[in-house]
């Protein structure tokens, strides 16, 4: 009896668990296709907090979860007709090069500096949108 | 000059999501405010380059043993079908607003941003 009702339990914290990962995920896939990125911010924490990654394998692991997401918002921005293709292959390059230079710089530069500066960064582009 | 400036926020974003930061965070209000381009562009182009970059990036975390697994397709699962209806509406809505709502959320997670680079109790 008791047995069973472990399982019972186990069984309902598992569809418990389930449920809060699909909802995470919706939030999840809602942002970074409403926002057209910005997904990790929330499903980096997810892993953490609900799957208990450690931060390394949150934030590999967050790109591939954010992935197919993106695959299809794209899909839709394209269909919707809302991606011209000139700025996209220079921007494009542009982020490629850079993205492969940050991904070297990771190991350099002191991570606390940088974020304060990141965040500085993005509080002027909001406020700049805002108004 | 224009094709310069898209190469260099190009540049300036991919480096800060090389960094792990979120480079889209930056790029597209660069996009959108200095070069004019509609906010939805921006995104779509956002969106994009994420994908390019996404799979050098999986490639190589896939090789150190980084990824797990586990669970993550529920994830993936909610997230798939709200991407649509997320994007779907992010194309229709006038970009001047799509651009506000942007702003807002740019504002939210900067302060989130802070917080994280002033962490209260220290993590082990």
């Amino acid at each position: 009896m008791k047995k069973n009702l472990s399982f019972a339990t186990k069984k309902f914290k598992n569809f418990k668990e389930k449920s809060i990962l699909i909802a995470l995920g919706g939030v999840i896939g809602f942002l970074n296709g409403f926002f057209g990125g910005g997904g990790g911010m929330v499903c980096v924490p997810t892993l953490e907090k609900v799957l208990k990654l450690d931060n390394k394998r949150s934030h590999a692991t967050a790109i591939a979860v954010i992935f197919p997401l993106s695959l299809i918002s794209c899909a839709v921005y394209i269909f919707k007709g809302a991606i011209s293709s000139l700025p996209l292959l220079t921007v494009g390059l542009g982020v490629l090069l850079g993205g492969i230079v940050g991904s070297i710089a990771l190991k350099v530069l002191p991570s606390k500096v940088v974020r304060i500066i990141f965040a500085f960064v993005m509080l002027a582009g909001g406020v700049r949108l805002l108004i | 000059m224009m094709i310069f400036l898209q190469i260099l926020f190009g540049v300036l974003g991919g480096f800060f999501g090389g960094l792990g930061m979120g480079g889209g965070t930056i790029l597209i209000p660069m996009l959108t405010i200095f070069l004019g381009f509609d906010q939805q562009l921006s995104q779509g182009i956002n969106l994009l380059s994420f994908l390019v970059m996404a799979l050098l990036s999986i490639w190589i975390h896939a090789r150190n043993g980084l990824i797990a697994t586990k669970g993550i397709l529920w994830i993936i699962l909610g997230g798939v079908i709200f991407a649509v209806g997320g994007s779907f509406l992010a194309t229709i809505l006038p970009s001047v607003i799509l651009k506000k709502c942007f702003g807002a959320f740019l504002c939210v997670l900067s302060v989130l941003e802070f917080f994280k680079a002033f962490p209260k109790k220290k993590k082990t």
